[in-house]
């Protein structure tokens, strides 16, 4: 049995933590990349206006644009949890933001690249380059889904920035792809498009999130990979930890709980979560769910990253066979906020994709699950007798 | 000068010095490798936050701290029998001296690839549909991969998905993602120019090296793709 106890916090709430300038300064990779398309070596795709300006984790202004984005779509997402992907389109549609989304674009292979070490640098440089150069072509702006394509596009643009013979493989392998060497002016992931929506979304709320308890699970490749890069707010945490998806659930008014291993990571491995699965399942449940229980027993948890919402809601299968003390709705906060908003479940959110039972959750914020689920089995028996091709925008949008 | 030597059992001792000398020459010469490590002051800092270190017999300490000594007959060893227990995480990346021992292990489990290593060989061996998938395709997961003989730990829901696989994705607004076979729509050309970074880097001659049967698949697909857009292999 837990003894509660008072521990006085010797004014901590007074202290200022503030970075100092030189800090601040010892990150050069902007000045590098600017001067690096002076001298002709790259070409630098702008940040399109209007954009937000965030504070990174030692204070660099981080620029977010608003619209005019190239969706870098997630193979997990798309793949396995597409309600995640619609989720980020629907915002936009909703909100009147415009987005382009590409065929021109593959995989960053950065799971594989993690998994299986078939690759290297080069290709790696080279995948993440054609990529931007592709966005680049089409006039929109790179907005990542995955945390994943995130954190190895920052680690690949470091080598970039720093490795002359590495600029000119990557030139010369672009060349014979008609392409040319570009680099967005920041790497920006979805989270934090929606970290900067986040009060707008709010205003469009439908349902009242405030009895929802939530727990957040702060995505590794997001935090911890370029670190320096990640959003902070001192408002949020006291600006100790990623304000990343906690700033959007507190605007929606949800109670955000915390948990003691917040840090971990969910224990997707890469490739563990396809061939090693008892790793994952014992670290997902046993260090993340199960912790979440037993310290804030939340109505959900929210994530901002592919393999995370994988493995976190489909571990929980094998565990509650087990009887372990499991049972946490999973989804990420694109799907959360669509949901707040008055997104259909199965139409935009795609729930029936998920392992987890959700029904609780969606009663407690209100939405009549039930009625939604029998339009959406009329939706697919319109599809499988031929009278509809496809679910569209307009189904999806239909109150 | 003579070199010092720390190894006090030497596991592989079938296998000469100076091949795993040049092993980790390759690994030192690494782009990546002087990012990544900086010495090690054997804190220990990024075993606390690894998650792989709580459920294996693992240790990213143990790693960056041969890899500093440059002991290499232990890295022989761990690139033997370690590196593929890594989660690629990057936690420990909270490391004072600024190290990545994440990084570092790609880098290791690289060169292990490079060289056919039997650890590699064996991680890999289940491995091959997924590499086959994303090489080929362009995305490293796709719904028809959902299948419940695959994913038997993830419950029926994942039969469900399977059964309803056509209708599901009809079902899903963004055109792009009516795909089965892929996560989304990619056009060929993309997929071509792909094709082409595989070669034009050396991935290909990796997968030959780790698994023979794998690679004769790939080269046929590509093959194909690349003579049908004008390209000779
Ligand atoms: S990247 Fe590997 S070594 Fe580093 S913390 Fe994660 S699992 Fe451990
Ligand atoms: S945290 Fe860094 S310095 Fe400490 S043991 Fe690990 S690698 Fe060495």
């Amino acid at each position: 049995m837990p003894i509660e106890i008072e521990i006085p916090i010797l004014s901590a709430d007074k202290r200022e933590w503030k970075r100092p300038a030189e800090d601040i300064e010892k990150d050069h990779t902007h000045e590098l990349l600017f001067e690096l398309e002076a001298q002709g070596e790259l070409v630098v795709q702008r940040v399109p206006e209007p954009y937000s300006e965030v504070d990174t984790k030692y204070g660099r202004k981080k620029k977010i644009p608003l619209q005019h984005t190239w969706h870098h779509k997630s193979c997990g997402q798309c793949g396995h949890i597409p309600g995640y992907s619609t989720s980020i389109f629907w915002l936009h549609r909703q909100l009147g933001l415009e987005y382009n989304d590409p065929k021109d674009q593959t995989s960053c292979t950065a799971w594989n690249y993690y998994a299986s070490a078939t690759s290297n640098a080069a290709a790696q440089a080279a995948v993440a380059v054609r990529n931007f150069a592709a966005a680049y072509e089409s006039g929109y702006f790179p907005l990542i889904h995955c945390g994943t394509s995130f954190g190895h596009y920052k680690e690949t643009r470091h080598e970039l920035l720093h490795h002359a013979d590495l600029r000119k493989q990557v030139r010369e392998i672009m060349a014979k792809l008609g392409k040319q060497l570009v680099l967005p002016e920041e790497i920006v992931h979805y989270s934090e498009w929606v970290h900067v929506i986040r009060d707008r979304a709010a205003q469009k709320r439908v349902y009242d999130c405030s009895k929802i308890t939530a727990t957040v699970h702060p995505a590794c490749h997001y935090h911890k990979l370029v670190a320096e890069d990640a959003i902070y707010d001192r408002e949020i945490y006291g600006g100790q930890r990623s304000a990343i998806v906690t700033s959007t659930l507190q605007a929606l008014g949800v109670n955000v709980a915390d948990y003691s291993t917040w840090f971990d990571c969910c224990g997707f491995g890469f490739r563990h979560i396809l061939v090693q699965r008892d790793f994952t399942r014992s670290f997902a449940t046993m260090r993340k769910i199960e912790v979440m229980k037993n310290e804030a027993n939340p109505d959900v948890t929210i994530t901002h990253d592919t393999g995370c919402v994988t493995t976190l809601d489909k571990s929980q299968f094998a565990a509650k066979a087990h009887d372990r003390n499991v049972g946490v709705p999973v989804m990420s906060e694109a799907q959360f906020v669509a949901l707040a908003m008055g997104a259909h479940p199965y139409r935009v959110v795609q729930l029936h994709w998920h392992t987890t039972e959700y029904g609780a959750l969606l009663e407690k914020m209100g939405i009549d699950w039930k009625t939604r689920w029998e339009e959406f089995q009329g939706d697919l028996e319109a599809i499988k007798s031929g009278k509809k091709e496809f679910l569209t925008w307009e189904d999806a949008d239909a109150k | 000068m003579e070199q010092t030597r720390y190894t006090v059992r030497n596991k592989y001792s079938d296998v000469p010095y100076e091949v795993k000398e040049q092993l980790f020459r390759e690994v030192k010469s690494d782009l990546r490798f002087t990012d990544y490590l900086y010495g090690c002051y054997e804190c220990g800092i990024c075993v606390a936050a690894c998650p792989s270190a709580r459920f294996y017999d693992f240790s990213p300490r143990r790693i960056a701290q041969a890899v500093a000594r440059e002991d290499v007959e232990l890295i022989y060893e761990q690139m033997n029998d370690d590196v593929w227990e890594c989660s690629q995480c990057f936690s420990c990346n909270r490391c004072p001296r600024q190290n990545s021992p994440g990084g570092i292990i790609t880098v290791l489990r690289e060169v292990a690839v490079k060289h056919g290593l039997r650890s590699a060989k064996e991680a890999l061996g289940a491995y091959g549909r997924v590499i086959y998938k994303i090489m080929s395709t362009g995305t490293q997961v796709s719904p028809d991969m959902l299948q419940p003989d695959a994913f038997p730990d993830w419950g029926p829901q994942v039969l469900d998905v399977s059964k309803n696989l056509d209708t599901w994705r009809k079902a899903i607004p963004p055109e792009t993602l009516h795909t089965t076979e892929t996560a989304w729509e990619i056009d060929d050309k993309t997929i071509i120019e792909l094709y082409l970074i595989w070669h034009m880097t050396g991935v290909m001659n990796m997968i030959e090296k780790v698994d023979e049967g794998l690679y004769t698949i790939l080269m046929d697909v590509m093959e194909e793709k690349l003579e049908e857009a004008g390209y000779s292999m």
